[in-house]
């Protein structure tokens, strides 16, 4: 009888997980992506353009790159540290240094990436404010 | 009707040949381009009454700068190799006007290319060659060039040198500074200036060196001006004898200094500035920066300044002031005679256009015209020719022709290159 209560309740749980949760976790997107804007107006945008496009050979664009869409703790890395060394983004290479911007907290971090990773035609996973503490405390 | 059509046509096409006769009647190099026609909507450029252009090809990269030959050939210098190509010579054999030739060398970009004496001289982002020409202006050495300076500082930032020669055997290289306004940290707000700023030692001016002289350095050349942040476009003034160019001023002023600058105040200031250079002239880089709004020089918000207090009593003063951020990176001074008497020894610029205005929309792509008469501006700078990123408002770079690389035809055609789409534009004068 108790373990039937359990499997009820272990069901009840996933039902409202599945109900419930994930919703929000939508909307928490959502308004990460919306938070993220503000960021990304106020620190990105002077470089890397309302559209994301970025200036030919100087700053990189944040369309459709490897760099955006792939590994979410080198992109935390690049925001955190800046970047001025000479590396090709998708073949080109961009001469412009960039900013450390670890003033900004872990939440700003996590709602600018996930603004520019569901932006400018960018479809790509959130990124959360523990994977930007965690990139934080990795060794550069 | 249609006898009527064809006796209209004969008179046009009559009135055009006598036109081009009448024009271009003295030389036959002339005479040849009478018979070049402007594209139909002037390649989508706004120009003066009178002028009309053409795209001469579109097909080789980007090119940065471009010489011209007394025969009408191009040479231009791409930023990077095109199918292994870092520079192409561009002939028009049937004399439409578009390139129907192209051998193509050089396995490395840069920017710098001229013709000087039987020379070729072109630059990538760190050293200077030149090339043997036959007496059809061809290079006769494609893949054995002279390496005549080498070593010359590239840290990303403002790597392009460019170049331009005296009539006394020198060439002068910029050496642009890889910093935005020396800061302990580049870019980042607040950093502050570093004093004295070190950059200036090896870069952030224009070095003078020996035109035919191989493997020289550093420590042959001369530091022929410093306090130069970053020049893309200059050019030897044969009027004045005397080198002019076109500094790029500094960025971000309000995302470093958000407390002392507006968004709007970041949009306009600094100036672009043209200076005419003599040895050992400063122009005050990073200390200081031109206010063409005040007219002063104000001292840098790294250095202490506000936006308001004056400084580099010791620097030179611009011979003119453009616009924030527009990036002038082709300087031409024309000598030529197909267009009307005001162009004669005036300044040509090119400018790439602005991204540092964000949010506001961009300006400055397109070439601007200063009258000049005995090596002074006799009036105010114009737009000569626009429209190069389409209608404004301008929101982006890069989708935009982006004028870079000036030169002047035998004939006294403009050449502009476009060093983000690959147009090279043809302007020339028709007085229709």
């Amino acid at each position: 009888m108790i373990k039937y209560l359990f499997f009820v309740m272990a069901i009840a749980i996933v039902a409202v997980a599945i109900t419930a949760f994930t919703p929000a976790q939508i909307n928490d997107v959502k308004a990460s992506v919306k938070r993220g804007e503000k960021v990304y107006t106020k620190v990105c945008l002077p470089c890397h353009m309302a559209d994301g496009g970025g200036v030919p050979n100087m700053n990189p664009p944040l369309i459709q790159t490897s760099y955006v869409l792939g590994d979410k703790t080198k992109l935390i890395g690049i925001v955190l540290h800046g970047m001025n060394e000479r590396v090709p983004i998708d073949g080109d290479y961009y001469s412009n240094n960039m900013a450390p911007h670890n003033d900004l907290t872990d939440q700003q971090i996590a709602d600018v990436l996930t603004y520019v990773r569901n932006s400018f035609g960018n479809k790509a996973s959130a990124v959360t404010p523990t994977e930007v503490k965690q990139a934080r405390l990795k060794k550069q | 009707m249609k006898k009527k059509l064809i006796v209209f046509i004969s008179v046009l096409c009559l009135y055009q040949m006598a036109n081009a006769n009448t024009i271009h009647s003295t030389d036959s190099v002339i005479v040849r381009s009478g018979s070049i026609q402007p594209d139909a909507d002037n390649a989508g450029l706004i120009l003066p009454k009178g002028f009309g252009a053409l795209i001469v090809t579109s097909a080789y990269g980007k090119p940065r700068h471009i010489a011209v030959t007394p025969e009408g050939y191009l040479y231009v210098k791409l930023a990077q190799p095109f199918n292994g190509n870092g520079i192409y010579l561009l002939k028009d054999k049937n004399g439409d006007g578009k390139i129907d030739d192209a051998i193509g060398f050089g396995n490395y970009g840069g920017t710098g290319i001229a013709l000087k004496d039987g020379y070729l001289y072109a630059s990538s982002d760190e050293n200077v060659y030149r090339y043997k020409l036959n007496n059809q202006h061809e290079v006769t050495n494609p893949n054995d060039p002279d390496e005549i300076i080498h070593g010359l500082l590239n840290r990303r930032e403002h790597e392009s040198k460019s170049i331009t020669l005296d009539n006394n055997g020198n060439i002068y290289v910029n050496i642009g500074a890889y910093s935005n306004a020396c800061q302990v940290q580049d870019r980042v707000p607040g950093s502050p200036g570093m004093k004295p700023c070190p950059i200036l030692d090896s870069a952030g001016g224009i070095w003078q060196f020996k035109a035919n002289q191989m493997h020289q350095t550093y420590g042959d050349g001369v530091r022929y001006a410093t306090g130069l942040r970053n020049v893309v476009g200059l050019d030897w003034n044969t009027q004045t004898n005397s080198l002019f160019v076109m500094q790029h001023g500094r960025d971000q002023l309000h995302d470093n200094w958000p407390k002392l600058f507006t968004v709007q105040q970041s949009a306009e200031l600094p100036a672009e500035c043209m200076y005419e250079i003599h040895k050992g002239d400063n122009a005050g880089w990073p200390y200081i920066y031109y206010d063409q709004i005040q007219h002063k020089k104000i001292l840098a918000p790294e250095y202490g300044g506000d936006g308001k207090k004056t400084a580099g009593e010791d620097a030179i003063n611009p011979i003119m002031a453009f616009p924030g951020h527009l990036a002038p990176d082709g300087l031409l001074f024309y000598t030529g005679n197909m267009f009307p008497e005001k162009y004669k020894h005036g300044a040509f610029i090119a400018f790439h256009g602005s991204w540092n205005r964000a949010p506001l929309p961009q300006e400055g792509y397109y070439v601007v015209f200063v009258p000049f008469k005995d090596g002074k501006p006799t009036g105010e700078w114009e737009v000569f020719a626009n429209g190069f990123a389409g209608k404004p408002p301008i929101t982006s770079a890069r989708n935009a022709h982006r004028p870079c690389g000036l030169a002047q035809g035998p004939d006294g055609s403009l050449y502009v290159t476009d060093d983000n789409k690959g147009a090279i534009y043809r302007i020339i004068y028709t007085g229709k």
